[in-house]
C-alpha cells in the first residue's frame, strides 16, 4: 500500500543555505494494509521527517514515496486515504477554536452535502468507536479536555474519512501513563479493521506492543529492520542492542550493553545496502556473525 | 533525617479558584536516600517539588511546614529561602537548556554564580566533578548551544550541586532526552548522592521503570495527596494501593505484545483539584471502591516503611 | 516535553471571556478609550451644534470664549469651536483611513512572506526593509510638493502607504511561529489551502495583535498628519487640527495671547494619541497574562 524507496531528505543550512544536512538517508520500507510497522529511533534519527514527507508536509530530496503505485502529493484526494496525528495534542487544536471544529472541517471539505442531521450521527458514531461520550467532549474548547481525549478526537477525525494508512508520531509521549495504553489499544481494533498504521517513537516499549514489523532508524540511515520479535528478540545490530539495554525495564536490573563493536557500522560509513541476515530480517552491518 | 514534610498544603491561584494542588502531603526523607517521586500530570508532583525550592507568584503556602536537618524552611518567604537555595537545597530543573544563559560560556557562567552567592570557584572540585559525570572538561569554554541535551543536564547538575547541598531536587531531569543519554544521566546522579556530594534525592519524574532503577523508596502521588509510599522493589512487585497497582498493570515493557497480552488503562480521569470531592479521590476510578471510602483515608503504616492511604490495603 | 503540566493552567475559563473580564477591569483601556470616545462623539455631533461653516469669516474677530461663541474666534473672526469639531472629524478620518491602509498592507505582506517563506519571504521582506529605511517625512515632502495633497483621504492614503513595514515585520515574525504548529499540519491535511489557512488559522490566534497593531497605527497617522498639515503640507482645503494650529502660528496667536486658538487643537492631539498608546499598554495587559495586575 505505502512503499517507500530510497527516500532522502536533505535541508540547507547556513548562510545563504551554502551547507547541507542528510537527515533522512535512502530509506526504503513498506506498509500493508491491517499491518503496524513501529518507525524507532532517537532524536536526530529522522523519524518525523520521515513522517511529514509521508504526509506530503516536506518534500524530499530524492527517492520515492508511492501509495497505491502512486506518487504522494499533498493533496485533497490523498488526504482523504492518509492522516497524521502528532505528538503534541495541545498544539495540534488551534487554540481559540472548539475542539469539535475539526470535524466541521472534515465535512467542509469532504462531505459538503451530507445533511447535518445525518452528520451528526456520524460524528457521535466516530466518537464512540474511539471510546469518547460526545456529551463530554463536543463543545468544549481544546484546554478543557485531557490529551488522552485530544488525541482520540483526532482519530475520530480520521475516522470520518476513507482512512487507510494513519502516521502516528509520537502520539502517546505525552499522554499519562494510565490512558496512553489505551490509545494504543484502539490503534490495535483499527488495525483490525484494515488500517494500516506508520507508528513513530522512540519508546521502545511502546514501539515493540502492536508492531508486527520494526524499523530502527540511526542518524537517518535504518540500522535494522523486520519482525519485531525478530529485531528485538535477536537484535544484530550493536546500535539495536545499545538501545535495548539502556531501556529501563520494570522487572529486571539495568544491564550493561554488551561490549559492542561499532566500527563494523562505521567502516561502511554508516550507510550502504542492509543484509538480509535471516528471511525479512535486514541489517546494516558487514560482518553479522562477529557482532 | 534530612527532610521532613508534615501536613503541607500548597494551592494555585486561578481565575475560577484556588486550586488545591498540594492538599496535605506528608512523608520523611532520610540521609542518603533518593526518594523517586512519581505520578500522573496534575498529581502535584511538580508543585511539591517548586513548594521545596521557590513558589511562583500564583502559588499560596496554606498550611504544614517542611523541616530540613532540624531547620524550619520558611517556604513561603522567598527572601529569607535565599539562603537556604543552592547551599541547603537545589534544583535540576527539566529544561537545562533555558537554565543555562545563552550568551555565557560555562566557564565564566559558573565563575558568576558562585561569586553572586559569595564562594570561589575550585577549579580542581569542578573538574573532578565533572569527570564523575563524564564531562570533558573542554566543555567549560564552550557556549551552552554547543552542548547536547544530555552534556547540558549533566552541566547544571554538577553546578547545581557545588556547594553539596542536603537535598537536590530533579525535576524531570531524563524526561526530554534519548533513552541511552538518560541512562547516563540517571547513573550520573547515583554517582553523586554515592560521591557524597548530595546528601539525599528527590527524583521527580512519570516514568516509573526508570524511577526503580535510581531510587530507594517510591512515593506515588494521587490528586495532589500520598497514595502509597515504599521501598521501590516493594512498589513495583507487591503494590498495596488499588490505583499504583492498576498503574503498574498498565506499562508496556519491551516484548509485550498485544496480541498475547493485552494491557489496559485506567478508566475515568482525575478530579478537579478546584473544589474535589470528599473522601478518597481514587474512589471514582477503582474497582475495590466501597462505602467506607466515602470518608477519607489516611496514610497507615501497613508494613515498616510502606505507607498506604487506602481502606481496602 | 510538558507532560507535566500542572491542573491550574488548564483550568481557566474561556479565553475570550477572560478577556473581556480582564478589559472592563483594566482601568488604562478603559481611560484611553473613553477618552477617544468622548473626542470622537464630539466631533460627530459636534458640527451638528455648530451651524456656521468652519472657515466663513465673522463678524467679531479675536473674540476670547464666551457665550456666543463657545471657543472664541481667530483674527478673522472665524468660529473656533466649528474648526475644532470639523477638525476633529478630519483628523479621525485620517487616522482611520492611514491606519486602515497601513494595517492592511502590513497584514497581507506579513501575512504572505510569514507563512508562505522562501523565496516569497525574501523577496516581500527586502521590499519591507527598503521602504522601512526610507525616511518617510521626507518622502511625503516632495510628494505634496509635486502632487499636492487636495483632501483629508488623499493625506491618508500616502500615509497608509508608508507606515506599513514595520507592521508587515511584527506580523511576519508572528506569523513564522504559528505556522509550525500542528494545527496548521491538521488544516492542510483537511484539504484547506494556504489562503484558507491564514484566514482561519493563524489571524484568529493573533486577533489581539493585529487590533493593537491597528490602533499604533491609528495614533501615528494622526501625529504625521498633524505635522505634516502644521508645516504647510495639510489638505488645501477643508479643517484640520493641524492646520488650526499652523494657521494661529502663522497669524502669531501666542504674542497676541489668543491662546483659545491653539489650545484646544493641540489639546486634542495629545489626548486623542496620548489615549491610544494608555490603551494599547491596557490591552496588552488584558492580552498578556504575565502582566495583568492582580
Amino acid at each position: 500500500m505505502l512503499r517507500l524507496q530510497d527516500v532522502t531528505k536533505e535541508f540547507r543550512v547556513g548562510a545563504l543555505g551554502g551547507g547541507r544536512v542528510t537527515a533522512v538517508d535512502r530509506v526504503s520500507f513498506d506498509v500493508a494494509p491491517g499491518e503496524v510497522v513501529s518507525l524507532i529511533g532517537e532524536s536526530g534519527s529522522g523519524k518525523s521527517t520521515i513522517g511529514r514527507m509521508i504526509l506530503g508536509l516536506h518534500p524530499m530530496t530524492d527517492g520515492s514515496i508511492t501509495f497505491d503505485g502512486r506518487p504522494v502529493r499533498a493533496a485533497k484526494d490523498y488526504y482523504r486515504h492518509v492522516q497524521g496525528i502528532f505528538q503534541d495534542p495541545f498544539s495540534s487544536f488551534n487554540p481559540v477554536f472548539k475542539a469539535d471544529r475539526v470535524f466541521a472541517m472534515i465535512k467542509e471539505s469532504y462531505h459538503p452535502g451530507v445533511p447535518e442531521e445525518e452528520w451528526d450521527e456520524r460524528v457521535r458514531a466516530a466518537l464512540g468507536d474511539v471510546r469518547l461520550n460526545p456529551d463530554q467532549v463536543l463543545g468544549k474548547y481544546p484546554h478543557q479536555l485531557s490529551g488522552g481525549q485530544l488525541q482520540r478526537l483526532l482519530i475520530a477525525r480520521a475516522l470520518l474519512l476513507d482512512i487507510r494508512l494513519l502516521v502516528a508520531d509520537e502520539i502517546t509521549s505525552m499522554l499519562d501513563a494510565s490512558t496512553r495504553i489505551d490509545v494504543l489499544n484502539l490503534l490495535a481494533e483499527l488495525k483490525a479493521r484494515g488500517l494500516g498504521v506508520l507508528y513513530i517513537t522512540h519508546d521502545l516499549s511502546l514501539g515493540t506492543y502492536l508492531a508486527e514489523r520494526t524499523v530502527v532508524l540511526r542518524a537517518g540511515n535504518v540500522v535494522e529492520m523486520g519482525l519485531t520479535d525478530r529485531v528485538f528478540g535477536d537484535p544484530l545490530h550493536p546500535y539495536t542492542r545499545e538501545l535495548l539495554s539502556a531501556v529501563p525495564r520494570l522487572h529486571e536490573e539495568w544491564a550493561d550493553a554488551a561490549a559492542v563493536d561499532t566500527c563494523l557500522y562505521h567502516a561502511r560509513g554508516g550507510s550502504g545496502g542492509l543484509l538480509e541476515a535471516d528471511p525479512g530480517h535486514f541489517v546494516a552491518c558487514a560482518r553479522l556473525e562477529s557482532c | 533525617m534530612s527532610l521532613q514534610v508534615s501536613e503541607l498544603r500548597v494551592h494555585y491561584r486561578t481565575l475560577r479558584g484556588e486550586v488545591r494542588a498540594l492538599d496535605g502531603m506528608s512523608f520523611d526523607l532520610g540521609d542518603g536516600e533518593i526518594l523517586g517521586l512519581v505520578g500522573e500530570s496534575g498529581c502535584g508532583k511538580s508543585t511539591l517539588g517548586k513548594s521545596l525550592i521557590r513558589m511562583d507568584g500564583r502559588m499560596r503556602h496554606v498550611g504544614g511546614q517542611v523541616v530540613l536537618d532540624g531547620r524550619e524552611l520558611p517556604i513561603a518567604d522567598d527572601r529569607r529561602m535565599t539562603g537556604f537555595r543552592f547551599r541547603e537545597i537545589s534544583l535540576i530543573p527539566q529544561y537545562a537548556m533555558s537554565a543555562l544563559n545563552p550568551t555565557r560560556k560555562i566557564r565564566r557562567m559558573v565563575t558568576e554564580l558562585l561569586k553572586s552567592r559569595g564562594v570561589t570557584l575550585d577549579a580542581a572540585e569542578l573538574g573532578r566533578r565533572m569527570d564523575q559525570v563524564g564531562l570533558p572538561r573542554e566543555v567549560l569554554d564552550r557556549y551552552p548551544i554547543e552542548l547536547s541535551g544530555g552534556m547540558r543536564q549533566r552541566m547544571v547538575m554538577v553546578v547545581s550541586t557545588l556547594l553539596d547541598p542536603s537535598v537536590l531536587i530533579a525535576d524531570e531531569v531524563t524526561s526530554a532526552l534519548d533513552v541511552s543519554t538518560q541512562k547516563a544521566v540517571a547513573r550520573a546522579l547515583l554517582g553523586f548522592r554515592d560521591g557524597g556530594y548530595v546528601k539525599s534525592m528527590i527524583f521527580v519524574t512519570h516514568d516509573i521503570a526508570l524511577t526503580r532503577h535510581i531510587a530507594d523508596t517510591i512515593m506515588v502521588m494521587y490528586a495532589g495527596k500520598l497514595a502509597e509510599k515504599a521501598p521501590a522493589d516493594v512498589i513495583v512487585k507487591a503494590p498495596r494501593h488499588p490505583y499504583t497497582r492498576l498503574l503498574i498493570d498498565s506499562l508496556p515493557e519491551v516484548g509485550v505484545r498485544h496480541a498475547e497480552r493485552r494491557l489496559e488503562g485506567i478508566a475515568g480521569s482525575p478530579p478537579s483539584l478546584l473544589d474535589p470531592p470528599a473522601g478518597c479521590r481514587f474512589r471514582d476510578r477503582c474497582p475495590l471502591a466501597g462505602d467506607e471510602c466515602a470518608e477519607e483515608p489516611p496514610a497507615a503504616e501497613i508494613a515498616p516503611a510502606h505507607h498506604v492511604a487506602c481502606w481496602r490495603a | 516535553m510538558s507532560v507535566i503540566q500542572e491542573v491550574a493552567p488548564r483550568e481557566r475559563a474561556g479565553v475570550r471571556r477572560e478577556a473581556l473580564y480582564f478589559a472592563v477591569r483594566n482601568g488604562k483601556l478603559m481611560t484611553g478609550l473613553g477618552i477617544v470616545a468622548a473626542l470622537l462623539l464630539l466631533g460627530l455631533l459636534g458640527p451638528l451644534f455648530a451651524d456656521v461653516p468652519p472657515n466663513e469669516y465673522g463678524p467679531r474677530p479675536m473674540t476670547p470664549p464666551g457665550g456666543e461663541y463657545w471657543l472664541g474666534t481667530t483674527t478673522f473672526g472665524q468660529d473656533i469651536f466649528a474648526q475644532f469639531v470639523h477638525g476633529l472629524r478630519a483628523t479621525f478620518a485620517v487616522g482611520v483611513v492611514g491606519g486602515g491602509i497601513a494595517a492592511v498592507i502590513g497584514m497581507i505582506v506579513g501575512f504572505v512572506a510569514g507563512y508562505l517563506g522562501g523565496i516569497v519571504d525574501e523577496v516581500l521582506t527586502m521590499l519591507t526593509n527598503i521602504i522601512l529605511v526610507i525616511p518617510t517625512l521626507a518622502v511625503l515632502l516632495i510628494v505634496n510638493a509635486y502632487l499636492g495633497i487636495r483632501s483629508v483621504a488623499v493625506q491618508g492614503l500616502f500615509i497608509g502607504l508608508t507606515q506599513w513595514p514595520w507592521a508587515a515585520r511584527a506580523i511576519r515574525a508572528q506569523t513564522f511561529s504559528l505556522r509550525t504548529r500542528e494545527f496548521v499540519d491538521l488544516a492542510r491535511m483537511s484539504g484547506s489551502g494556504a489562503g484558507r489557512i491564514i484566514l482561519r488559522e493563524i489571524a484568529p490566534n493573533m486577533s489581539s495583535y493585529l487590533f493593537m497593531t491597528f490602533i499604533l497605527l491609528f495614533g501615528g497617522s494622526v501625529l504625521i498628519a498633524s505635522s505634516l498639515d502644521f508645516i504647510g503640507l495639510g489638505p488645501t482645503e477643508g479643517v484640520s487640527l493641524g492646520l488650526m494650529l499652523q494657521n494661529a502660528t502663522q497669524w502669531s496667536a501666542l504674542q497676541l495671547g489668543m491662546w483659545w486658538w491653539f489650545v484646544p487643537p493641540g489639546a486634542a492631539i495629545t489626548a486623542v494619541v496620548g489615549a491610544l498608546y494608555v490603551a494599547n499598554v491596557g490591552l496588552d495587559e488584558v492580552f498578556n497574562p504575565k502582566l495583568r495586575e492582580t
